[in-house]
């Protein structure tokens, strides 16, 4: 018990969830049609970059990286106050949050 | 003369004057801008005459000369090419500054009579200032680059001021006729330049003097190029053969303009160029010759124009012409001084006549055509006068001023070699028709019977009679500063002898008194002749003068048109330039290349527009597919290895740093 807890993970695995997370970030990010869902597609990919950050800090002993992520942190945050608020605007005005209607920029 | 005689002065005083005129002579009242306008050349003429004093026997005396004065920033500093703005004062520019600024000063007094009733009163002076500006840059000019700042400063006030009455199309299309012939003039200028650069290393009048004096061997060649560049310039500034045309038509300019830029000042400034540049001449006997013959050649040409011109200020023109077409010859034959001599009383008589024309046309309401003259003497008298003694000063009666001064250039082309008998003639048959067109002009205009309503509308206010007499006073006693009197016989190489540290002095062999007298009895004579020919014609029977033009018709309708030489250039220069113009640059270059790849490029553009809109699709979750496939792109092109890959086919990429 106390063995298995005092093993290190390998960083890989942690890569590898990085990774994971990120292509279903993007995956969601591509195929998913409500506003909302591709937003927090979004925050996944922000997520598991964190993720990789914090696992190269682990491993090189540095510091930057966890500094890197609270500055990412801070902007995902911003940036979800500032996306909720325009989907807000985008639903109040289209009354929909489907991306393929939101098209106005098409020629 | 150690004192400085602030050189800089004398152009800048006519160029505040043409800032305060220019800027702001619309708003100020019509005294202010003739005071301004008059103060301006005074006080640079008073600047010349403190620099003059040693002249007049007061102040300093002149043996210090050449002068320098030097602006203390340089101008152009490029590698080996040193070019600095400066003024030189010495004999040479001496004279010409008080030709320049004294006449220009009367002129400018005379205007004020003669334009106070146009329109555009204050642009006139600001140009007129303009001139003089430019014209005394150009003749204190130390190098020959800032001799071709005033030569192109003169060229665009003559522009200025021959258009300036632009709402006249003949006198708008006279200013780019003058400027455009100007321009094949000063490309040769330019190229002269050059050569200089590239020969010398220097632009600097004196240095280059240095360099050839310490040369005497060197002969002919670049330096005939060079010369004959030069000359070009002169030709086309001076209105020599075959760039005369332009000054005719100038004639479209006020009265006083053609007096100070078309007559006196601005087109002897190639005769002052080649006498500034004179050593060149004298290490390039071809053209030194080619100079001669340039002036001779124009000098019989313009004269046989004038004989049959109506129209009075046109007679004048080609006059001028002809006369500077002499002081070409006197340069031709390196009477540089006599030349010299020459522009000075011609700067005086030739003015005179101008202004006493300009008298005629502003009395009579404008009247240009001398065939509409007539019996003007009662009614103008003192034009009448001024112009009697401008006439005799350009026939070459004694003691006028232009007796001395042709006398001395015939003189000089009679000693010059073989070749010097035949300038000789030439100029002596000119001189004949000088002195026939001048009296012609004086019989149509003052004698005879009053002919049409030439009544005078206006009477001749005392700012254009001022000038007018001082001139006269000038065009008889002009001629006499070359004249000393040593040891019971007249000597007449006092002029020659102040110039000669300027433009050097030439022996003259095989001369002596004896034949200066015989030849000046000669001169005497043929005025006598041309002034006899015209009295027969113009005053005791004029019915002989229809005879003998009927029975010489053919040649009189070539000189009544001009020799065609207008038209022939319209033939062989204008046309061609224009078809060339419309059909080749205009269509073919302009039309088809030009517009042509215009269009290529612009379809080009559109085309790729309309394939690359495409992608602009407005959806997007295709904006964010291609942004993901973009970073999968970006990520494949950093962690596959693809120097090592294309390495193995031969390629090799050229990474930065590596």
């Amino acid at each position: 018990m106390n063995s298995f807890f005092s093993q290190e993970i390998p960083i890989s695995w942690y890569l590898l969830l990085s990774a994971v997370l990120f292509s279903l970030g993007v995956a969601g990010f591509l195929i998913k049609r409500n506003l909302i869902t591709v937003f927090m597609s979004i925050e996944l990919m922000l997520n598991a970059v964190n993720l990789s950050f914090v696992t190269f800090a682990h491993q090189w002993h540095a510091v930057k990286g966890q500094i890197f992520v609270l500055f990412v942190m801070v902007v995902a945050a911003a940036e979800a106050a500032v996306g909720l608020a325009i989907i807000i605007a985008v639903f109040r005005a289209r009354a929909t949050l489907a991306v393929d209607r939101i098209d106005l920029m098409k020629l | 003369m150690n004192t400085p005689l602030h050189l800089w002065l004398i152009p800048l005083l006519p160029f505040a004057g043409f800032l305060i005129n220019g800027i702001l002579g619309r708003r100020l009242p019509k005294w202010l801008v003739s005071t301004v306008a008059l103060l301006a050349p005074l006080a640079a003429l008073g600047v010349v005459l403190n620099a003059a004093s040693g002249l007049f026997g007061i102040g300093p005396s002149l043996s210090s000369l050449p002068y320098v004065e030097t602006c203390p920033l340089p101008w152009i500093n490029i590698g080996t090419l040193h070019i600095d703005f400066s003024f030189v004062l010495d004999q040479l520019s001496l004279v010409m500054l008080l030709v320049v600024s004294g006449v220009g000063f009367l002129i400018h007094v005379y205007s004020v009579g003669y334009m106070s009733r146009e329109e555009g009163y204050a642009r006139y002076f600001s140009y007129l200032n303009l001139f003089l500006f430019f014209m005394t840059v150009l003749v204190l000019a130390g190098n020959a680059l800032v001799m071709f700042v005033g030569w192109e400063g003169v060229g665009l006030a003559s522009y200025l001021l021959i258009g300036f009455w632009f709402q006249k199309n003949s006198a708008a299309d006279a200013g780019k006729k003058a400027f455009i012939v100007n321009r094949i003039g000063d490309f040769g200028f330019l190229i002269g330049m050059f050569l200089l650069l590239a020969n010398f290393g220097t632009l600097t009048f004196s240095e280059i003097c240095a360099q050839l004096g310490a040369n005497p061997g060197w002969q002919g060649g670049v330096l005939t190029v060079t010369a004959l560049c030069l000359l070009l310039g002169a030709i086309g500034k001076s209105a020599q053969l075959p760039l005369y045309v332009w000054l005719p038509d100038a004639m479209e300019g006020p009265t006083p303009v053609s007096a100070l830029i078309h007559a006196a000042t601005m087109v002897t400034a190639g005769v002052y160029m080649i006498a500034r540049t004179h050593v060149l001449f004298d290490h390039s006997p071809f053209a030194l010759g080619t100079v001669a013959v340039i002036g001779a050649a124009t000098a019989i040409f313009a004269a046989t124009i004038g004989l049959v011109q109506n129209d009075i200020k046109r007679v004048l023109a080609y006059s001028t012409i002809s006369q500077i077409g002499y002081m070409f010859l006197g340069c031709g034959v390196a009477a540089y001084s006599a030349a010299i001599f020459h522009l000075v009383t011609h700067a005086f008589f030739k003015a005179l006549l101008f202004l006493a024309a300009g008298s005629v046309i502003h009395a009579i309401g404008g009247e240009q055509d001398l065939r509409r003259m007539g019996g003007l003497w009662r009614k103008l008298p003192v034009t009448f006068a001024v112009t009697t003694v401008g006439v005799l000063a350009i026939a070459g009666f004694p003691p006028f001023a232009g007796f001395f001064s042709k006398d001395a250039i015939l003189y000089a082309a009679y000693l010059h070699g073989p070749s010097g008998r035949a300038l000789w003639f030439v100029g002596v048959v000119t001189a004949l028709l000088t002195s026939f067109y001048m009296f012609r002009l004086w019989y149509l205009a003052f004698l005879g019977k009053p002919l049409g309503e030439a009544a005078p509308h206006h009477s001749t206010p005392w700012s254009m009679l001022g000038p007018l007499l001082i001139l006269a006073l000038l065009s008889i006693c002009g001629g006499w500063i070359g004249i000393e009197r040593s040891g019971g016989w007249i000597n007449i190489e006092r002029f020659s002898s102040f110039l000669a540290p300027a433009v050097g002095a030439k022996a003259a062999e095989g001369g002596s008194a004896g034949l200066e007298f015989r030849m000046s009895v000669a001169a005497v004579v043929v005025a006598f002749l041309g002034w006899y020919i015209a009295h027969v014609f113009y005053q005791w029977r004029p019915s002989r003068r229809a005879e003998f033009a009927a029975s010489l018709s053919g040649p009189y309708t070539v000189l009544a048109n001009k020799y065609y030489v207008d038209e022939f250039y319209r033939a062989a220069v204008v046309k061609p330039l224009l078809a060339i113009s419309t059909y080749f640059l205009g269509w073919f270059v302009e039309k088809a290349l030009l517009g042509g790849a215009a269009w290529l490029l612009g379809g080009l553009a559109l085309f790729t527009g309309a394939l690359l809109q495409r992608w602009q699709s407005g959806n997007l979750r295709s904006y964010a597919a291609w942004l993901a496939a973009g970073a999968a792109a970006v990520l494949l092109f950093i962690v596959v290895p693809w120097s090592a890959f294309l390495a193995n086919f031969g390629f090799h990429l050229n990474v930065a740093g590596h």
